[in-house]
């Protein structure tokens, strides 16, 4: 990367590294609909260096546009928003490929499905449902992940549709460290053994590293214990006893780091079961020349796990910074990054030979990646986003959804997909969605179905889900204005306008008086219907919610749109960078008292 | 240019959350056509900070039909800004961040007005914040909000029985980011809990220990604060470092190059020296964007009324998913910033000059070269020199005569407070009551004291 690069992204370098943004810069983005909603995301990612975009809108800038996006001004009335916005995009980064394309995007979707495959992300604004469904649709067939992003008045959501998102680089904040203390290796065994806790110099004893110390005392433990580590509460308070016992002062920090991370000597043996999902997954057991490079990976760390690894995955080979003389911790880091490499090894040998059998290229996987995989097996996660098709399966017929789901065409599919949403939900505690059924009821052809959330049950009724949210004080909001969302869609495509917003002969206040009304009974109707739809039969919206959404009358307020399109951009770089952990749900913002929720279910 | 900010066909979207009532509104909302412009005719902004918080909130309040902002930035532009702040141009770098993110906000938006400031907060007088109608905080020290924090409250005056008087309250909106974390705050000085109250959400930097730095050096991080704080002294006795001097910088990154060579550690690099000695925090746009976004909406609520507000503190976390989440903090009863004011007895004798003794051994107030104001008339000035010359002749008069003989009054002070060790630029705001003269108010006051 060139230095002045170097300097401009520093602050970003540091967070998700040069990997990171070289995903970024290869990264192609369409951004559907160039309002300030669209504007603004696709600032935030024009601004952290995205490798090219491409927006679509068919308007052109009127005066109201200038009262809420700043992408466009004076000078462009009149003329396409889409060239404008891009323009003053281009501005921003000169190094981002900026295109724009004249055209609705629902007469694209409409028309030309295929302009969608070529890019990495598509962010999706202020669209309708109906075009949604056909976006979602179009986007899963080629792959390419889909952003869905909407602002309304003080409300809006932030959803993603994808069918699989891999997290190489969760980067948790609180994740405890790899030390295999519980599980030592007989080099780090034999090392510790090398030193006495009980040294007369008071020097050497209070800079014993804690893992040391830790292995000695296990050790004694167990001895006295039958083999075993301390499990219960009193055994582990027994256990920071003995360590106390060791001290020769008060003031001891090795010795203090070490009581406080005894913990780590009863942690678990063997994998995660978060892990154990992944590895038992049919991509990682069945890899064949189709298989992409991560589900390779995860069926040589299977294997791995299976064997070398006796139970464990890779060692992780860092340690945190701890009490210790320099020699004894520069000692300590050589033994976690030896057994690291080791392992590394271990894995790449089984990667090649994975790659030699299904015919591909046995170092078509670099190096690089292998190590990076590895260094971070133990937080691996993996995200199911549900089909926006599958939410409004039922009203549709003849439903067939692409790639290895479900093919129906009458009522009976309700039941497949009941049943796979309720299988959904069994699993869901451990954040992992997949559903195998091998023997759909009637004989549907059913063979994997991935699922995550709300929505599928807003008809296919996990009532009682959406019955906490309705009662819990905290979602009330954000769970009402999701359902009028939806509702305000319906309305729209009834009305051919937003509930709120009248023509400009309503000028006179009585006018607009008896028109509001009519329009709060009107969205009171549909949305009654969206509940009776999700199952929430003789559950009632606030009145002042139906109220409110009729007064935004569809108005697209600057900060709000700020709000969402910040929310997209930041969810835009986790997805295309796989490192942390993107949006598990649909995010409703609450714009009143800013009690946003992510509703997930 | 008042009348093309006002056009109503421009703020089309706006007037719907502006001219039309809802039920769901903050107190006093009175919906109408004109509101809008009325707000565009009373308010004035202040944005503190035009960096990646504060070229968002420019654009934001300017979008949410405020027309009058000043912003206030002591920053220059540096190449690693342009990530983020998206004001600036590769051309910029090296101007007042305040000017030219002024200047680009009234290119784009026509008709609005915003004024530039390009000085550090504490160079302008008191009075100068008593201006605004409510003050948005874009800044990444605990110093500076500190600061602001202390100015905003000393504005606020109790009524006789301790209730904050609502016209003396100044608004804060503060809003803060570091990495894909974030958090949005409303303060109303005397009504919800102020910067101050709550300062333990701040948790203090890690520092190594010396003796690790000097003995038992092991990470990366070690060598290079030992070549910033211990060799850089030893070597250059007398000459300060200056972590924007890129030679300094070098040297340091040499150094600990050095000491990690020695010793075996693996890891030191330009980049990591530079963050650790700078304490740089990662920042990227979207955070800032979304931060900036709720802070200039609770911003647009509290001076319209449109809708409720937040409260009162809104943190964001991107890093495990996304979650958002409002806690409702409370006020610290015995605050010394935004409470009724630290109580002092004097004797009607005492002079400014022992005055200021006592306030530097007051163990709440510790605060040393202080300057003294009482109802906007300057007591006792350290600086300028002028004003200091203008003022000297007060040190030796009784502070009871200066203040014009009342009983019991509230006086600002100004000056460094002691805080963990390190010194800082703060203002306090004291009770000062004269021993005898009210002795039946001092009575009352101190049977409410005793309930509390």
């Amino acid at each position: 990367m060139a230095a002045e690069s170097k300097t401009k992204y520093d602050r970003q370098l540091r967070i998700w590294g040069d990997q990171g943004q070289t995903a970024l810069e290869k990264a192609s983005i369409c951004l559907l609909n160039c309002g300030p909603t669209g504007s603004e995301a696709l600032k935030n990612l024009v601004l952290g260096g995205v490798g090219s975009i491409t927006v679509v809108d068919g308007t052109k800038v009127e005066k109201h546009d200038l009262g809420n996006n700043f992408l466009v001004d004076e000078a462009s009335l009149g003329q396409s928003k889409a060239k404008c916005v891009c323009a003053f995009l281009q501005e921003l980064n000169d190094a981002v490929k900026a295109k724009f394309v004249e055209e609705s995007p629902e007469a694209l979707i409409e028309r030309n499905p295929s302009f969608f495959s070529p890019f990495t992300l598509v962010i999706a604004t202020q669209l309708l449902e109906i075009s949604l469904l056909k976006l979602d649709k179009i986007c899963r067939q080629s792959n390419v992940m889909l952003l869905v992003a909407r602002s309304y008045g003080l409300t809006g959501l932030v959803r993603i549709c994808l069918k699989e998102h891999d997290v190489v680089e969760s980067k948790p904040e609180h994740f405890v460290d790899d030390l295999r203390l519980h599980n030592p290796w007989p080099e780090l065994k034999e090392f510790a053994k090398t030193m006495d806790l009980n040294v007369t110099d008071p020097v050497v004893h209070k800079h014993i590293p804690y893992i040391v110390i830790l292995i000695h005392i296990a050790e004694k433990w167990a001895d006295g214990h039958g083999g075993c580590l301390p499990t219960t509460r009193q055994e582990k308070k027994e256990f920071k006893d003995l360590i106390k016992g060791y001290m020769i002062n008060t003031d001891e920090e090795n010795y203090k780091e070490a009581i406080e991370s005894s913990y780590k000597v009863s942690l678990p043996h063997g994998i995660s079961s978060q892990l154990r999902q992944i590895i038992n997954d049919n991509n990682a057991v069945e890899v064949n020349s189709a298989s992409s490079d991560f589900w390779i990976l995860v069926a040589a760390l299977k294997e791995f796990i299976e064997n070398e690894g006796a139970g464990e995955p890779p060692l992780e080979g860092s340690i945190p910074d701890m009490t210790s003389l320099t020699e004894y911790y520069i000692s300590l880091q050589r033994i976690y990054q030896a057994k690291f490499e080791s392992d590394c090894l271990a894995i790449e040998h089984r990667v090649r030979t994975i790659l030699k059998r299904i015919g591909r290229d046995p170092d078509s996987i670099s190096r690089a990646f292998i190590k990076n995989f590895c260094k971070n097996t133990r937080k691996l996660t993996m995200e199911y986003s549900n089909t926006i098709l599958d939410i409004y399966i039922q009203e549709n017929e003849g439903v067939r959804i692409e790639d290895n789901v479900v093919e129906a065409s009458d009522d009976a599919c309700n039941e497949v997909i009941y049943a796979a949403a309720s299988v959904v939900r069994c699993i869901r505690s451990l954040n992992f969605c997949l559903v195998s059924i091998l023997s759909p009821p009637n004989g549907y052809s059913l063979q994997v179905c991935r699922y995550r959330p709300l929505e599928d049950e807003l008809i296919y009724p996990a009532i009682s889900e959406l019955q906490k949210y309705m009662t819990d004080e905290d979602f009330s909001f954000s769970v009402s204005f999701y359902i009028l969302l939806r509702a305000v869609d319906r309305f729209t495509a009834n009305y051919n306008r937003f509930p709120g917003l009248f023509d400009k002969n309503a000028n006179t206040l009585l006018k607009l008086y008896s028109e509001m009304e009519e329009d709060i009974s009107r969205l009171k109707t549909i949305a009654v219907g969206v509940l009776s739809d999700s199952g929430l039969h003789g559950s009632t919206l606030a009145e002042d919610l139906i109220n409110e959404m009729c007064r935004f009358g569809g108005a697209e307020i600057h900060p709000v749109a700020a709000f969402i399109g910040g929310v997209a951009s930041q969810e835009a770089i986790k997805l295309i960078t796989k490192q942390f952990v993107p949006l598990n749900g649909t995010l409703v913002f609450n714009g009143i008292d800013q009690k946003s929720q992510v509703l997930a279910v | 240019m008042a009348n093309s900010f006002s056009e109503p066909a421009r703020w089309r979207d706006l007037d719907k959350l502006l001219a039309r009532c809802g039920n769901i509104v903050g107190p006093g909302f009175e919906p109408s056509p004109q509101l809008r412009q009325e707000i565009g005719e009373f308010a004035r902004v202040l944005v503190v900070g035009a960096g990646g918080l504060g070229c968002e909130l420019l654009k934001d309040l300017a979008l949410s039909g405020f027309p009058n902002i000043d912003v206030i930035d002591m920053d220059t532009i540096e190449i690693s800004n342009l990530n983020r702040q998206f004001l600036f141009r590769l051309q910029d770098v090296g101007k007042s961040k305040a000017e030219v993110a002024a200047k680009r906000v009234m290119e784009r938006v026509s008709g609005v007005n915003i004024t530039p400031h390009f000085c550090r907060i504490e160079e302008k007088e008191i009075d100068f914040y008593n201006d605004f109608n409510i003050i948005v905080l874009g800044l990444d020290s605990i110093e500076a909000r500190s600061y602001i924090n202390s100015v905003a409250c000393s504005f606020l005056e109790y009524d006789s029985d301790d209730n904050p008087i609502p016209e003396t309250i100044k608004p804060m909106v503060d809003g803060g980011t570091e990495g894909f974390k974030g958090h949005a705050r409303v303060i109303l000085p005397g009504m919800t809990p102020c910067f101050e109250c709550n300062i333990w959400l701040f948790p203090p930097q890690v520092k190594f220990p010396l003796c690790t730095l000097a003995e038992t050096p092991r990470t990366p991080a070690h060598c290079i604060e030992y070549a910033h704080l211990i060799k850089w002294d030893e070597v250059h006795s007398g000459k300060t470092f200056d972590p924007d001097d890129p030679e300094h910088m070098q040297w340091v990154y040499t150094e600990a190059v050095k000491r990690a060579e020695l010793f075996g550690i693996a890891g030191v690099t330009y980049s990591l020296t530079q963050g650790v000695v700078k304490n740089i925090i990662p920042a990227i746009a979207s955070t800032n964007a979304i931060i900036s976004a709720s802070c200039a909406l609770e911003a647009l609520k509290i001076v319209s009324g449109c809708s409720k507000t937040l409260s009162n503190y809104m943190t964001y976390n991107g890093v495990e998913g996304t979650h958002i989440k409002v806690t409702e903090f409370v006020r610290e009863k015995d605050c010394l910033v935004c409470g009724p004011g630290t109580r002092i007895d004097l004797d009607t004798s005492t002079t400014v000059s022992q005055f200021i003794e006592i306030l530097g051994e007051h163990p709440k107030l510790l605060l040393s070269k202080a300057s003294i104001t009482h109802r906007g008339n300057n007591i006792y000035m350290q600086s300028p020199p002028i004003l200091e010359e203008m003022t000297r002749s007060n040190l030796q008069q009784p502070l009871y005569d200066l203040m014009g003989k009342v009983p019991k009054d509230t006086v600002h002070v100004s000056g460094m407070a002691e805080n963990n060790g390190k010194k800082s630029s703060s203002l306090r705001k004291l009770c000062v009551l004269f021993k005898g003269i009210a002795a039946a108010d001092v009575a009352t006051q101190m049977d409410t004291a005793g309930n509390v």
